[in-house]
C-alpha cells in the first residue's frame, strides 16, 4: 500500500490526504460537504449525476469530486456562483425529466432529490415537465420499481452487483429512453437471480424501488453497501 | 518484387476506376466491367491495366474515372460511353474532351498526404501499395530505436485527427513509458457523425495505409495486439481491410517475427453497432471488451489503463495514415505542411449546399473561405451564402463574417465550432438557424448514451424548448432557458458527446440570435422551414 500523501488546498482549507483520494473523500475528512446523488460510499463511483462538480483554478473545466483523485498543490472551490447555478440546473432536470410529484411520493421527506433541491434553493424548474409514464412493475413478492421516480442514478445496479453479488439488475436502452430493468428484461417477479436481499431499495435515493406497505423509514438504509464492505475488511 | 514491377511497367496505360461507396451507387462496378470488356474488344488488354481502385475524390460526379499517364480525370462515365474512352483515348491516343472534368481550384488548394495513394491503387492487391512505396516507413523504423521513432514522431508536431487534437507523439511516449504489459492499440474508425466519411473513404482506398501506421505505432509503444474498431454499416471497408489484413499476414507484415525480425503484432477487426458514442474512446474500450459502449470519467486514461486495464494506444485511422510518411520522409519535413501548432492536412467531408461537394483534403491553416468557396465552388443555383456548420453534429454555425479564420484546433474553438471528424456542411438562405439547431439537438438526444444529467435529461429539454420555438409557442425566457442549459451541458457533461452538443446552439444564439427573436416574437421563419402543421411536413 502507498502511503504517499498529497498536500491540496480546498475552499482555502489546508489538506493532506493519501495519493488517489477523491476530491471528495478528502473534503469530507476536513468536514466540507460536496453535494452528491449518484455517490455512495461501499460502490464504486459513477460519476453520472454531475452535483459534485468542482472548479481547480487554473482550468475553466469543472471536475467530478467523486471521481477525481487528488493532485499535488490543487486549489479546489467547491462553491461557487457558477456551481451553484449549475448544481440548481442539474436537480432541476432531474425533476423535470420524469414524473415526480413529492406528496403523492412514498419517499416524501425521506428523498435524497428532494432534500437537494431544498437545500439548494430549488424555488421553481425552469423547463416544461415531461410527464412520463414508464412501466410500474409490482410483481416481486414485496418490491416495487416505479421507473417515473428513477434519476438513473445506478446504486441499485452497483449495489446488487457489488455487495449482493448477483446483478439482477442492469440498464437497458440509452438516452433519455434507459430503464432499469431485471435479469433480460424479466419481470421482477420472473426473476431467477434476484435473492430478494432489499440491498435496491435500502439504496434507492428517491422513491424508485420501495418494500410495499412498509414505511420508508424502516426501509431505507443508505450506509448498507459502506456497512458491508467495512465489515468484509474487518482483520 | 522486380518481377512485380516489370509486371506493372508492361502497361503503358492504367484505367483506374473508383469503386467506393461513393460511386457504386452511380453505377461504378458496371461501368468497371465496361471497361475491361471493352479493353478486350479493342485487344489492349496487354497494354492497358484495367483497375479497381478508392475514391478518386469527385465523388458528386461520380462514377469518376483516372486514366494514366497524364492524370486525366473523366466524370459521371457511363457503360454505354466506355467504348468511347478505350477506343479514343487507348486505341488513338485522343482524350474525350467533353467527358473531363475540369481540374479547377477544387484539386489546386488541395494537398493530399492520407489520400496520397486514394484513386491510384488498387486497394485488394498489396504490391500496388508496396510500388508506391508503402511499408518503406516500417523497414525504416525497425532499424532505428522506438525511442526514435517516437522522436520523430514529436517533431512531426502530429495532432490527433479524431477531434481533440492531442498531440501523438506525447500520446505514444504515454503508452511507451507505462509499466504494465501487454500493451494494445486500438484504431478508431467508428465515424459515427452522420454525413462524415473520411475514414471509410480512406479504409476503402488504402486500407495498408492504416495497418502499416499500427505496426509502427505497435513497435514504438511495444504492443503486441491491436483491434481496429469499424462500425458494421461499412462492409465495404470491412471486407477491404480484412484482405489486406490477410496480405499483410502472407506476407509476414503482420503476425509473429515481423520480416525476419523479433518483432511481432496481430490485427483484428472489431465491429461496432453504430452508436455515435462508441466512437468515444472510453466507450470503444468498453465496447471491444464485449461491454456496453459507456464512457466512463477518465482517469485513469486508457495510456495507462485501458482494455483490460493495460495501457492503451487509442489512435484514428487518419492519423494513423500519417505515420509511414512521418517514418519515411522525417518529421520535420511533415512539419513544414499546415501552420506551426497545427502541421500537416485535414480531410473534410463537404457537403451541403456546395458545388463540390466530396472528402477533400487541405493543409491546416488554410481559411474556411477558401475551402467554402475555392475548393468547394461556392453556392450553387446563385444563392447566398448563410452559414458552415463545422465539426459535424456537435459542431458550431458560422457566419460569413468568421469565414477568414484559419483552419485549425485552437481557432475555431475559440469560435465555438470544433475539428471534430471533419464534417463541414455549408448552409444557404434557404436554411433556418433555429431549424438547423433544432436538427442537430434532436440527433444528439438520439444518441446520448444516458449516463450523465446534463446531457440525457439536458439536451431532452433542450429539445422541448425547440418545439415550442418551431410551433409558434416560443416565449422570450426561452431563449435564457436555452442559454443557461446550454453552457450547464457544455461544461458538465461527462464526455465529449456531452459537452460539445450544444454547439449548434450556442454559436447560432451568439451569431443568429435575430432569427430566434423573429421566430418568438414575430411567428415569422424566413426560410420557411418552421410553424408547419403535421401533414405539411410529411408532404414535404
Ligand atoms: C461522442 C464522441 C464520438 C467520437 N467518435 C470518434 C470517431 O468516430 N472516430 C475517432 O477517431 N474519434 C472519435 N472520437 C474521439 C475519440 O474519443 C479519441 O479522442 C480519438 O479516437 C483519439 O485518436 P486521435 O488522437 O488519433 O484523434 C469521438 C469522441 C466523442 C466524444
Ligand atoms: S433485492 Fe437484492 S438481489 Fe434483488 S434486485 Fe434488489 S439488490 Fe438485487
Ligand atoms: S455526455 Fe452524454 S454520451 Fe457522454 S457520458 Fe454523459 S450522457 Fe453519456
Ligand atoms: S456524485 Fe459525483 S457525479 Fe454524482
Amino acid at each position: 500500500m502507498s502511503t504517499n500523501t498529497v498536500k491540496l488546498k480546498i475552499d482555502g482549507v489546508d489538506v493532506t490526504a493519501a495519493e488517489g483520494t477523491t476530491i471528495l473523500k478528502a473534503a469530507k475528512d476536513v468536514g466540507i460537504i460536496i453535494p452528491t446523488l449518484c455517490s455512495l460510499e461501499g460502490l464504486t463511483a459513477y460519476g453520472g449525476c454531475r452535483l459534485c462538480l468542482v472548479e481547480v483554478s487554473g482550468t475553466p473545466k469543472l471536475f467530478p469530486a467523486c471521481t477525481t483523485p487528488i493532485g499535488p498543490g490543487m486549489d479546489v472551490t467547491t462553491q461557487s456562483d457558477k456551481l451553484k447555478e449549475y448544481r440548481k440546473i442539474a436537480v432541476q432536470l432531474l425533476l423535470a425529466e420524469r414524473t415526480h410529484i413529492c406528496s403523492v411520493c412514498v419517499a416524501d421527506d425521506h428523498c435524497e432529490l428532494q432534500a437537494m433541491a431544498n437545500q439548494l434553493g430549488v424555488d421553481h424548474v425552469m423547463f416544461e415537465r415531461n410527464w412520463s409514464r414508464e412501466e410500474i412493475d409490482s410483481t416481486h413478492d414485496f418490491l416495487v420499481i416505479d421507473r417515473n421516480r428513477c434519476i438513473l442514478c445506478t446504486r441499485c445496479i452497483r449495489v446488487c452487483d457489488q455487495i449482493e453479488g448477483v446483478h439482477t439488475l442492469d440498464l437497458k436502452l440509452r438516452g433519455k429512453d434507459s430503464q432499469v430493468i431485471m435479469d433480460l428484461d424479466e419481470k421482477w417477479g420472473n426473476s431467477c437471480s434476484c435473492t430478494s436481499c432489499r440491498k435496491c431499495a435500502k439504496v434507492c435515493p428517491v422513491g424508485a424501488i420501495y418494500v410495499e406497505g412498509e414505511p420508508i423509514e424502516h426501509t431505507k438504509k443508505r450506509d448498507v453497501a459502506e456497512f458491508i464492505v467495512e465489515r468484509r475488511n474487518r482483520k | 518484387m522486380a518481377q512485380e514491377l516489370e509486371f506493372q511497367n508492361a502497361y503503358k496505360y492504367r484505367i483506374n476506376v473508383c469503386c467506393s461507396s461513393g460511386c457504386v451507387p452511380f453505377g461504378a462496378l458496371k461501368v468497371l466491367k465496361a471497361f475491361e470488356d471493352a479493353v478486350k474488344e479493342f485487344g489492349v488488354e496487354k497494354e492497358c491495366k484495367v483497375a479497381r481502385t478508392g475514391c478518386i475524390g469527385t465523388c458528386s460526379v461520380g462514377p469518376a474515372v483516372l486514366v494514366e499517364p497524364g492524370d486525366y480525370l473523366y466524370q459521371s462515365v457511363t457503360p454505354e460511353r466506355v467504348r468511347e474512352i478505350v477506343r479514343d483515348h487507348i486505341v488513338l491516343g485522343l482524350p474525350v474532351k467533353d467527358m473531363l472534368y475540369e481540374r479547377n481550384a477544387y484539386f489546386k488548394k488541395q494537398h493530399r498526404l492520407v489520400l496520397r495513394n486514394a484513386g491510384k491503387i488498387d486497394p485488394s492487391r498489396i504490391q500496388d501499395y508496396i510500388n508506391m512505396g508503402g511499408y518503406g516507413g516500417l523497414l525504416k523504423c525497425l532499424t532505428d530505436t522506438p525511442q526514435a521513432v517516437i522522436n520523430e514522431l514529436i517533431a512531426s508536431g502530429l495532432r490527433g485527427r479524431g477531434g481533440a487534437g492531442f498531440p501523438t507523439g506525447q500520446k505514444w511516449s504515454l503508452v511507451a513509458r507505462a509499466q504494465n504489459s501487454p500493451k494494445y492499440i486500438v484504431a478508431n474508425l467508428d465515424e459515427g457523425d452522420p454525413g462524415v466519411f473520411a475514414n471509410r473513404t480512406l479504409a476503402e482506398a488504402d486500407p495498408h495505409a492504416i495497418i502499416e501506421g499500427m505496426l509502427i505505432a505497435a513497435y514504438a509503444i511495444g504492443a503486441e495486439k491491436g483491434y481496429i474498431y469499424i462500425r458494421s454499416e461499412y462492409p465495404l471497408a470491412i471486407q477491404t481491410l480484412q484482405k489486406a489484413i490477410a496480405q499483410a499476414k502472407a506476407m509476414t507484415l503482420l503476425g509473429e517475427s515481423i520480416l525476419e525480425t523479433p518483432f511481432k503484432f496481430d490485427l483484428e477487426l472489431r465491429f461496432g453497432a453504430g452508436a455515435f458514442v462508441a466512437g468515444e474512446e472510453t466507450a470503444i474500450l468498453a465496447s471491444v471488451e464485449g461491454k456496453r459502449a459507456m464512457p466512463r470519467p477518465r482517469p485513469p486514461y486508457p495510456a495507462n489503463s485501458g482494455l483490460w486495464q493495460k495501457p492503451t494506444l487509442i489512435q484514428n485511422v487518419e492519423t494513423l495514415a500519417n505515420i509511414p510518411l512521418i517514418i519515411q520522409n522525417g518529421g520535420a519535413w511533415f512539419a513544414k505542411t499546415g501552420t506551426p501548432k497545427c502541421t500537416g492536412t485535414k480531410c473534410f467531408s463537404l457537403t451541403g449546399k456546395v458545388n463540390n461537394p466530396g472528402l477533400i483534403e487541405v493543409p491546416m491553416g488554410i481559411t474556411l473561405r477558401e475551402v467554402v468557396f475555392d475548393v468547394g465552388g461556392g453556392v450553387p443555383d446563385g444563392k447566398k451564402f448563410k452559414a458552415v456548420l463545422v465539426g459535424g453534429p456537435s459542431g458550431g454555425c458560422l457566419p460569413d463574417t468568421l469565414l477568414d479564420i484559419p483552419i485549425d484546433y485552437d481557432s475555431l474553438v475559440k469560435v465555438g465550432a470544433i475539428m471534430g471528424s471533419g464534417g463541414i456542411v455549408v448552409l444557404d438562405e434557404d436554411s433556418c438557424m433555429v431549424d438547423t439547431a433544432r436538427f442537430f439537438t434532436e440527433f444528439c438526444v438520439d444518441e446520448s448514451c444516458g449516463k450523465c444529467t446534463p446531457c440525457r435529461a439536458g439536451l431532452a429539454r433542450l429539445k422541448d424548448v425547440f418545439g415550442k420555438i418551431t410551433n409558434g409557442a416560443g416565449e422570450m425566457s426561452d431563449i435564457t432557458t436555452l442559454e443557461k442549459s446550454s453552457s450547464f451541458i457544455r461544461d458538465g457533461s461527462l464526455c465529449g458527446l456531452g459537452q460539445t452538443a450544444p454547439n449548434p446552439v450556442i454559436t447560432t444564439l451568439r451569431y443568429f440570435k435575430d432569427e430566434y427573436i423573429q421566430h418568438i416574437v414575430e411567428k415569422r421563419c424566413d426560410a420557411g422551414k418552421c410553424f408547419k402543421s403535421r401533414g405539411e411536413e410529411e408532404i414535404e
